[in-house]
């Protein structure tokens, strides 16, 4: 079990953190009621049915428990039909979704939760504190993506339903894959045990050619075209510093062991511009100062013909490191002495490992996921990254937490108007720093 | 001149070119300042596989090619990423301009993953590309070129290696030599290197030990030897996986480096692609992957250079 120190580690950590709270129980693994016996069948909702969610569940249903998918929602019925395609082929004794529990909106996702025992979430960013806090509320076990949020105020909503998870003792794993990955398990294990000292400083980067583009159809509303071109809408995805490189700055939180006090940092829209590309930067560079003066570097890009690289460096009062998500784990002494090299080859997938370890817990009935917190925290340090590029501020958590500023439009349907519109010559307004008001809607 | 006697003109200008031009060249990318050069390799014959590899690699047993040329270097991201990004193409082309045959072709699906792995780009070889995306990008070429471009088969392939060798390795068997040829796990400190920058094998050609891991055309049979045919042999590929790969790569030992090694493409190579469907272009767990160019001295016909650039992807779920 090479996670089990790992996972050790994330409990005692919670435990001595909720040993503050007055009157809380002891949380881990208390058998739960209900899927006591691996025999249960346990049922599984998917809610978001695109790539990813696809991914998911073929991830869900490849472990060795006993499950069955027994609802999909999406905001697209094409989406869902190729999924339900693409899912029944694979596992078509396992999927068991008559018409009748599929279902399609803006709304679908409640009555999918309700079909089911555990649910994935896996729709488009934006939406994810509303499906969570509807997930929670109806006691239901949960797999949800990362980013958890868009904004401070889906944050507090993140936050406010991880403690009433923890309360229900319901397992939650959000999808930041590296925490069950095993090169970042056993290096970030020998980093907390002091291998290469204290961490003062680090970069993390996620540097990259950008993603897919869905040109606009005839016919469409501004709201499916959003919903359709998501990537390229703060509502939806909170820009790529938060949908792709929270997994590199939830690493730099989790080495550091905490999260930062204030962020500041630069960008702009420098190489990909234009009416397909809706408000997002195409750059990112920020810097997350911690509580104890230290500085970890955050850059992220969408440039094309420029070198890239995904990955994360840390030095600390004794040696430095190099992590990657190709499973690269790296420690050196001051010396440049290798201290440990974790294995590259033939690894196990971390995205099958978030499910397995996941359904294990639920079926011996053990509460032993509480990965929100997190997930929600790590997802706010991108955000507040995106506030500090796009008004060129410094910022504190604090005051970032504490923001009003909701994306949300005021309306979800098809013929709604989202609250950022293209102008006649169909560009979208792009943040200028030093006018844009980060905590304003 | 009537249709007929332009073909017979063209049929023996055909010939008596590819008869005789069979020497090196540079190819030029139009409207662009790309280039690569191109090797000549003289028809011949060789005794392919080894009796003191792996049992994949026997029997040893004759082979007979006709000519090529082939890349005197494995294919770079200078030349891959105008394919790969087409917003990028036309910013490298001197008027802005894509033509429009060209922009026709199917492109990769933008990697959500940084798929240089942080390795270096200007002069490093493409990797992580599948073969049917090497394939396409062959296409993308002979759309812009003209001329037709594939990957090599595997006998090709290690009869380009060996240039006239039985040995282990194309400069003998002394593995202490490796490093002067090759990138690989004792000398790359875990990373890809500009091509060219170790010494050649003896028909000129570069890395072809080590640094990548490159593309055949063939479907990899581990008892294709046994009833290989002798004369330009190729296992054609009916299944998505396993293509055979040859040379080692950066991160390989010296053993996987040698002429006659064959390494299988896995599926798990995929593993780390998160979505269904999964990706026909890319595979985020095989930075040790890349290819390098053969044309061939008798160009195919239209509706064999359609056949081979259109095979539809088979889906991978």
């Amino acid at each position: 079990m090479s996670n089990f120190n790992s996972l050790h580690q994330q409990r005692r950590d919670f435990l001595k953190a909720s040993a503050a709270i007055a009157g809380s129980a002891m949380l881990s693994s208390i058998p739960l009621m209900g899927h006591s016996s691996v025999n249960d069948t346990i049922k599984v909702a998917l809610v978001g049915c695109g790539g990813r969610g696809s991914g998911a569940i073929d991830q869900a249903l490849s472990t060795k428990f006993n499950l069955e998918l027994v609802a999909m929602a999406d905001a697209f019925k094409d989406r869902l039909d190729e999924c339900f395609k693409n899912t029944s082929e694979k596992h078509k004794d396992k999927v068991k979704v008559p018409d009748d529990h599929k279902f399609v909106g803006f709304d679908a996702y409640k009555k999918a939760i309700e079909l089911a025992d555990v649910v994935i979430l896996a729709t488009t960013p934006g939406f994810r504190p509303i499906h969570f806090e509807e997930a929670i509320k109806q006691g239901k076990h949960v797999f949800m993506e990362k980013p958890v949020a868009v904004d401070a105020p889906g944050i507090r909503k993140v936050l406010a339903t991880a403690e009433e998870a923890k309360r229900k003792k319901l397992n939650v794993v959000v999808g930041l894959q590296r925490r069950y990955q095993a090169n970042y398990r056993e290096t970030i294990k020998r980093i907390q045990d002091g291998a290469i000292g204290d961490i003062v400083s680090g970069q993390v980067y996620w540097n990259s050619g950008g993603v897919w583009v869905h040109p606009r159809k005839p016919g469409q509303t501004e709201m499916e075209y959003q919903m359709r071109n998501w990537y390229y809408f703060n509502w939806l995805c909170g820009d790529h510093i938060v949908e792709q490189h929270v997994h590199n700055i939830d690493v730099a939180n989790w080495v550091k062991g905490s999260y930062p006090v204030s962020i500041q940092g630069t960008g702009s829209q420098a190489w990909r511009k234009g009416k397909d590309y809706g408000e997002i930067y195409d750059n990112h560079a920020v810097e997350l100062t911690y509580a104890d003066g230290s500085v970890i570097y955050s850059q992220c890009r969408h440039f094309e013909g420029t070198s890239n690289r995904v990955d994360e460096t840390f030095q600390g009062t004794k040696g430095r490191t190099f992590l990657s998500s190709n499973n690269a784990g790296r420690l050196w002494d001051q010396k440049g002495t290798m201290l440990y090299n974790h294995p590259t080859k033939d690894q196990k997938n971390p995205y099958q490992t978030e499910h397995d370890e996941l359904f294990e817990s639920i079926s011996k009935g053990e509460y032993n996921h509480w990965d929100a917190e997190y997930g929600a925290k790590s997802t706010l340090t991108g955000i507040i990254g995106r506030y500090a590029t796009y008004s060129g501020q410094v910022i504190k958590w604090d005051d970032a937490l504490n923001a009003n500023n909701s994306l949300m439009p005021d309306v979800l349907t098809w013929d709604a108007k989202p609250k950022v519109l293209p102008n006649e010559e169909g560009l979208y307004p792009v943040a200028q720093p030093g006018l844009f008001q980060w905590d304003k809607a | 001149m009537n249709k007929k006697l332009i073909l017979i003109i063209f049929i023996c200008l055909n010939f008596s070119l590819s008869a005789q031009e069979l020497k090196d060249y540079t190819q030029t990318i139009n409207g662009t300042d790309l280039s690569f050069d191109m090797k000549a390799i003289p028809a011949g014959s060789f005794q392919m596989g080894s009796t003191s590899g792996k049992p994949d690699e026997q029997p040893v047993h004759t082979v007979e090619l006709d000519g090529f040329w082939m890349g005197i270097y494995e294919v770079t991201w200078d030349l891959f990423e105008p394919f790969l990004y087409k917003d990028f193409e036309a910013v490298k082309s001197n008027d802005g301009k894509i033509p429009v045959n060209v922009d026709a072709v199917t492109r990769p699906t933008k990697p959500y993953l940084d798929m240089t792995f942080g390795m270096g780009k200007a002069g490093h070889p493409a990797i992580a590309m599948t073969h049917y995306n090497a394939i396409q990008f062959c296409k993308w070429l002979y759309e812009r070129t003209g001329v037709f471009y594939r990957l090599p088969t595997e006998a090709e392939w290690e009869y380009a290696c060996r240039a006239g060798s039985d040995d282990k390795y194309t400069f003998g068997d002394d593995e202490s030599m490796l490093g002067d040829y090759a990138w690989y796990l004792d000398n790359s400190d875990g990373t890809t290197h500009k091509v060219g920058e170790k010494k050649s094998n003896a028909w000129g050609l570069y890395d072809m030990h080590g640094n990548v891991s490159e593309w055949t055309y063939d479907q990899y049979a581990d008892d294709f030897y046994v009833s290989s045919p002798s004369k330009n042999p190729v296992n054609k590929p009916t299944k998505l996986y396993p293509h055979s790969l040859r040379g080692g790569a950066y991160d390989d030992d010296a053993n996987l480096l040698r002429s006659a090694s064959r390494l299988p493409s896995k599926a798990a190579w995929k593993q780390l692609d998160p979505q269904i469907p999964k990706s026909n272009w890319w595979f985020p767990e095989a930075p040790f992957v890349g290819f390098r160019l053969v044309r061939p001295v008798m160009p195919p016909s239209k509706e064999e250079i359609n056949a081979y650039y259109n095979q539809a992807p088979i889906p991978d779920r």
